[in-house]
């Protein structure tokens, strides 16, 4: 099932041309990891999937994006950004416990009731591989939490709103090796209910934990595929030299 | 050579640094024992809660709570006009305003700080006070409450300003945060971005109301000057900084009337003090 469709898209930030006729899907259930160097457009990508982008003073753009076969600018920003949710690099807990971190978009959007909202904390914990280690703490400061843990619950609070796509933007840059293992293990069990997009500047984890990755230069998709297929013989030589380290 | 100049430069900055350091110290040393003298005629409690303000009857009565009251009674008034809309203008400015909307804003709430206290006290006088008197009904419209919107205006600049670059400084990505876990404009804004700049904020109303209440001239010209207890908004009263600038020309030296004043002077202090250390310790809770 096809979750996203892109076809001739164009973003300038100023006279900056930041993605240049980009055409994609991305699918249902999938996790689609994308690589490239610095500048290559990867976030500006990513953030255009939840229309962070507007954001910018200068920002313009060309083409279409479709969302569930929905023109993404049809939706409310709200709307959209509630199916789709964001990780960001830094981890960025609120000032509040960890309880009150995970439940915050459930009672931003409405969600009352105690019971609920624990039901919904849990499960987003659970999912976010997080519960073992808080649950005896949920009153406790979410700075209290390692940078891995504190990770971990800003996935936990995206999931809390029931989103559909998550999108990851280098969600490990700051995290050490173990507490980068448990967020690839949550994004692989994430899978079977999100469609999932990772932008990392980590090659070896685009070729753990995507089912097809995608590389980017300068603005230009220039190959999307299988991950085993672009890791053992992409058809570009471009990314090729890229993934081997050559340069980037 | 280099290495004189050097050690001469240093030490001038080092004076400079103690200078200023001294002279505090000096005058409030002076004001403390002009002040502290006041006590020999008058406990600390009678002439804090006393209620009636005679410095110049025979025995004089030197019960400074009428003023007190004024003071807070204007100093409350003007935080209730001045905070809501100067956080309301700061969050404006900070988020909502476009650019070109911002920079007018911006060099007009400049404009309304550099207006002198003495002006704005006599548009009020001409303006304020005849509409205050006429709306209410009231015999003479030099009230607490024209005090009160008068320093209102006084109290803007600071709060909007200080308030305003607390918004500014919080961190894009709680902002961007919130909009990707699906909030609205209006919920980054309060649940996201006012507790976040929540120090900042504190030390803007803190420092505004510190102005406020060492604020004089503005209030002495429309406040009625009444050392009366105050029982409402819309009566005349008299602050404790109208009391001092109103009646130390005319004080004799060295008698009970000019200890008094310089008595009424630490209270000052003492309260500006506290204020000031308030605001600093939320401005730099967080940061």
């Amino acid at each position: 099932m096809v979750k996203f469709n892109i076809e001739g898209l164009n973003i300038w930030f100023g006279q900056i041309h930041s993605i240049k006729e980009l055409r994609m899907e991305i699918y249902a259930n999938e996790i689609l990891s994308v690589i490239g160097p610095a500048n290559s457009g990867k976030t500006t990508f990513l953030r255009m999937l939840n229309r962070l982008n507007e954001l910018e003073m200068n920002f313009s753009m060309k083409g279409k994006v479709e969302f569930d076969g929905q023109g993404i600018f049809t939706f409310d920003t709200e709307v959209l950004r509630k199916k789709i949710g964001m990780v960001f690099a830094l981890p960025l807990p609120l000032p509040l416990s960890i309880f009150g971190n995970v439940a915050y978009g459930a009672r931003m959007h409405g969600v009352r009731q105690k019971k609920k909202l624990e039901d919904i904390v849990e499960k987003a914990l659970q999912e976010a591989y997080l519960w073992d280690e808080v649950k005896d703490r949920l009153g406790a400061s979410a700075f209290k939490l390692s940078g891995g843990q504190q990770q971990r619950l800003c996935i936990a609070r995206t999931l809390a709103v029931e989103p559909e796509v998550i999108l990851f933007d280098e969600p490990c840059s700051g995290l050490d090796p173990i507490s980068t293992a448990k967020v690839e293990e949550a994004m692989r069990k994430l899978k079977q209910h999100y469609s999932l997009v990772l932008v990392t500047n980590n090659v070896k984890q685009a070729a753990r934990v995507g089912d097809r990755t995608a590389f980017f230069l300068s603005g230009e998709l220039v190959e999307i595929d299988k991950t085993e297929k672009i890791f053992t013989m992409p058809s570009d030589t471009r990314t090729d030299e890229y993934i081997r380290g050559k340069f980037g | 050579m280099r290495k004189f100049k050097e050690y001469i430069i240093e030490k001038l900055i080092l004076a400079s640094g103690l200078a200023s350091i001294f002279f505090v110290i000096v005058i409030f040393l002076f004001l403390l024992k002009e002040g502290l003298a006041v006590f020999k005629i008058v406990t600390p409690a009678n002439f804090l809660f006393g209620k009636n303000w005679y410095p110049i009857s025979e025995p004089p009565q030197l019960g400074i709570f009428p003023l007190i009251l004024g003071s807070l009674l204007v100093t409350l008034g003007a935080a209730i006009i001045s905070v809501p809309i100067g956080i309301a203008c700061a969050v404006y400015i900070a988020e909502v305003a476009p650019v070109r909307t911002k920079e007018i804003l911006k060099a007009s709430i400049e404009l309304l700080a550099a207006i002198p206290s003495v002006v704005l006290g006599f548009i009020g006088m001409v303006t304020l006070v005849p509409w205050v008197k006429s709306i209410f009904k009231l015999p003479t419209g030099l009230t607490a409450l024209s005090g009160s919107i008068m320093l209102a205006f006084m109290a803007m600049p600071t709060i909007v300003s200080i308030a305003e670059d607390a918004l500014y400084s919080v961190p894009r990505s709680h902002k961007e945060g919130a909009l990707a876990l699906g909030a609205t404009h209006w919920q980054t804004i309060y649940r996201v971005l006012l507790p976040a700049a929540s120090s900042g904020i504190l030390a803007a109303v803190m420092l505004g109301i510190g102005r406020v209440i060492g604020e004089t001239m503005a209030v002495m010209m429309i406040t009625g000057n009444a050392a009366l207890m105050p029982h409402s908004f819309l009566q005349p009263v008299r602050t404790l900084t109208a009391t001092i600038a109103a009646e130390m020309g005319e004080a004799v030296v060295g008698s009970e009337h000019y200890f008094a004043l310089f008595a009424i002077g630490i209270v000052l202090f003492v309260i500006s003090f506290a204020i000031n250390i308030t605001a600093d310790l939320f401005l730099h809770r967080k940061r």
